[in-house]
């Protein structure tokens, strides 16, 4: 576990009274990139620029959707991660093939790791009929549950039963070694659903990992109106769990943190809770302008954005040169607009092709 | 084989499910080595270690671990302890289960298991009829078998089917309705039986209300009219050709629920054969369902809440004088 403790934060902030983990001369080092080698716990080169270059995939990715939706090319809405991705990418790629992976709202960067497409990401929030969705559902509802990677519901917590389900079919055909694992925000901790799974998780001794962004505001509500124990982390010893902290922007301690969950779960340790502070950059979606977060909160340590911290970071292990970086950027930057481009010229759902039966097995009279 | 009863039945046809298939697997409050509040899985837990899996009071968790295990290849069997608990679980049901194939084309093959209906002193919260709730949403399958015969064979068929299914088995049936023997064939899926044919009018019904209705049109032939009676087997899909086949025989129709009237299954056949059979009708066509409270406690209260074989028949013998 990282050394990050629980206490109140800076007294400017106290309008809203969020519950994060002060960062600690500790964690401050660790932003800063000066990690001692030996406290990288696993995380190896590789794995940290895979992480960084899939982050800025997800932010120059969702960059675009923000624009096609200010362009009204997208309906609905746009749910962004921006400021979340060094959390959701480490879950991502510290998950393997054959793993169960229910992602949810602001996990571009995970589920680009875990195989989803730039291309599947836009023909769905596109409603494309070449997508996985087929434009049946969109934005960040998709997924492709039969290779097991799950489609969301917008019901806050009821994926996390359902990642226990696929693992317990993984036990009754005699797989081991097998990891399922799904995010969610603090706000989504106080539902009843995440509840019952996290307790059924404890009880079937399932290999789950549950990452909490603690983001300090479910939607506008601040977290003194979301919950009262002063660390979510303790909820772990109430279910049974493992609980585990990282800092939530700080990309090389999430790889770190998550990687020993993912571990501990694979090789028989039972659930674990993640859990990691940090802030959203954006508002709930394009629509919000999260206004009631406070500048104060913004300026602080919390309020750092992952991306730049990431490649600092990165810099300075020498894991990456900053020219390659910048190529990095340009490629991803071409690769986002080609696949735009594409998409837009795709086409449509029609509704006279539309079955429109919901039943895998009855035709639509049939089901009637 | 000696009696079986419409309980017997549902733990045989679970016994069979299990010996036959080994994606199956039980899950559900208190059905391990205990059996079921009902003892719908007395001693499967025994004869399938591993199998037949007590759950935790998590409707909700139960049955997204059900739809998890589903899209992994498994076919579960969530038993609800009564059917009105299931509105704990009514999330995963509506808005995971039943609308996973249509948005993501992964089918969904789940069993959840509802003892419905209600019986004397059960009370309000251990008597309810949810089948029109459920089918009311696209996706889901609702059966909801009225016979022995029908328990079983209709459960072995909600295993095999790769749509969801919410299987209503009514508790008042569970010991006193007996078979002698479990039948080797069945109707095809979706289709309603002619449980008793007859030229005056028709009864559409389902369930525990079945009998109710066969009883009525007894009472009835006794008076001299010849009832028809539709067991309508399934609510979700709903056999509308054998309706409207049975009302262009007898140019009447009753519905007869034991669920409240609004939006329920007895609206459902009215409005069916209304727009599609308007023709065939000789009188504007009637239901029959609970009173519109809570169920009610007192056996007293509760016989006059539900639709019994008296109150039917006097629906019956108002439709044949219109």
């Amino acid at each position: 576990m990282s050394k990050g403790s629980v206490t109140t934060p800076s007294k400017s902030a106290k309008s809203v009274r969020p519950r994060v983990s002060k960062v600690t001369k500790s964690a401050a080092k660790r932003l800063s990139g000066a990690d001692d080698a030996d406290d990288l716990c696993g995380v190896t080169r590789e794995t940290a620029r895979r992480a960084y270059r899939t982050m800025l995939e997800a932010r120059l990715l969702e960059e675009k959707l923000a624009a096609l939706y200010r362009s009204g090319k997208i309906v609905g809405g746009v749910f962004l991660g921006r400021g979340q991705e060094a959390l959701s990418v480490a879950l991502g790629v510290q998950l393997r093939r054959g793993d169960i992976y229910a992602p949810l709202i602001r996990d571009q960067a995970g589920r680009l790791a875990f195989g989803d497409t730039i291309l599947d990401t836009l023909r769905t929030y596109l409603g494309s009929s070449l997508g996985s969705m087929r434009g049946r559902d969109g934005n960040i509802h998709r997924g492709r549950p039969s290779e097991g990677y799950h489609a969301m519901i917008s019901h806050l917590g009821a994926m996390v039963s359902t990642v226990c389900g696929g693992l317990l079919a993984r036990r009754f055909r005699g797989e081991s070694g097998v990891v399922g694992a799904t995010c969610i925000g603090e706000g989504g901790t106080s539902t009843g659903s995440f509840h019952e799974g996290m307790n059924m998780a404890a009880v079937e001794k399932l290999p789950l990992v549950v990452v909490v962004a603690n983001n300090q505001f479910s939607y506008s509500t601040p977290n003194d109106r979301q919950f009262a124990c002063s660390d979510l982390m303790a909820r772990a010893s109430g279910y049974g769990v493992a609980g585990r902290r990282a800092v939530g922007n700080d990309l090389i301690d999430c790889l770190r943190v998550i990687g020993r969950a993912v571990s501990a779960a694979r090789s028989g340790g039972g659930p674990q809770l993640v859990v990691a502070d940090l802030l959203r950059l954006v508002g709930h979606g394009e629509h919000d302008d999260a206004s009631y977060i406070p500048e104060s909160l913004k300026e602080s340590e919390l309020g750092r954005d992952c991306l730049p911290l990431a490649r600092e970071s990165l810099l300075q292990k020498g894991w990456l040169d900053a020219g390659e970086a910048e190529a990095w950027r340009a490629l991803v930057a071409a690769e986002v607009e080609e696949t735009a481009s594409k998409v837009l010229r795709e086409p449509a759902p029609d509704p006279s092709d539309e079955d429109w039966n919901a039943f895998a097995v009855l035709g639509r009279e049939e089901g009637r | 084989m000696s009696s079986i009863t419409y309980l017997e039945a549902i733990r045989l046809a679970q016994r069979k499910a299990l010996a036959d298939n080994p994606r199956v697997f039980l899950y559900g409050q208190d059905i391990g080595n205990f059996g079921g509040a009902f003892k719908a899985t007395k001693s499967l837990a025994k004869e399938f270690p591993g199998r037949v899996l007590d759950s935790p009071i998590s409707e909700d968790a139960m049955v997204g671990m059900a739809i998890g295990a589903a899209v992994e290849g498994m076919r579960p069997i969530v038993e609800m302890q009564f059917a009105d608990f299931s509105t704990c679980g009514f999330n995963q049901i509506v808005n995971q289960a039943a609308t996973l194939h249509y948005r993501t084309g992964t089918p969904c093959p789940i069993v959840v298991r509802l003892p419905s209906g209600g019986t004397p002193g059960s009370g309000p919260f251990h008597s309810q009829s949810m089948e029109a709730l459920y089918a009311h949403y696209p996706g889901l399958v609702v059966m909801t078998p009225a016979t022995v015969e029908d328990a079983y064979s209709m459960l072995l068929e909600a295993v095999a089917l790769d749509d969801p299914v919410i299987f209503c088995e009514h508790k008042f049936l569970y010991y006193h309705l007996k078979a002698d023997r479990l039948p080797d064939e069945a109707l095809p899926f979706g289709k309603a039986r002619i449980a008793r044919p007859g030229r005056d009018a028709t009864v559409a019904t389902h369930a525990a209300m079945l009998h109710e209705s066969l009883a009525a049109a007894e009472e009835l032939a006794s008076d001299g009219y010849d009832i028809e009676v539709v067991d309508l087997r399934t609510v979700r899909p709903l056999d509308t050709d054998t309706i409207l086949a049975s009302v262009a025989r007898t140019g009447r129709l009753l519905a007869v629920g034991e669920a409240w009237p609004w939006g329920g299954v007895t609206a459902e056949v009215v409005a069916r054969v209304a727009a599609e059979g308007f023709g065939l009708l000789d009188a504007p066509p009637q239901r029959l369902n609970a009173k519109e409270t809570p169920v009610p406690y007192h056996p007293a209260l509760w016989g006059t809440h539900r639709p019994t074989a008296g109150t039917i028949a006097a629906a019956l013998r108002d439709l044949l004088e219109l």
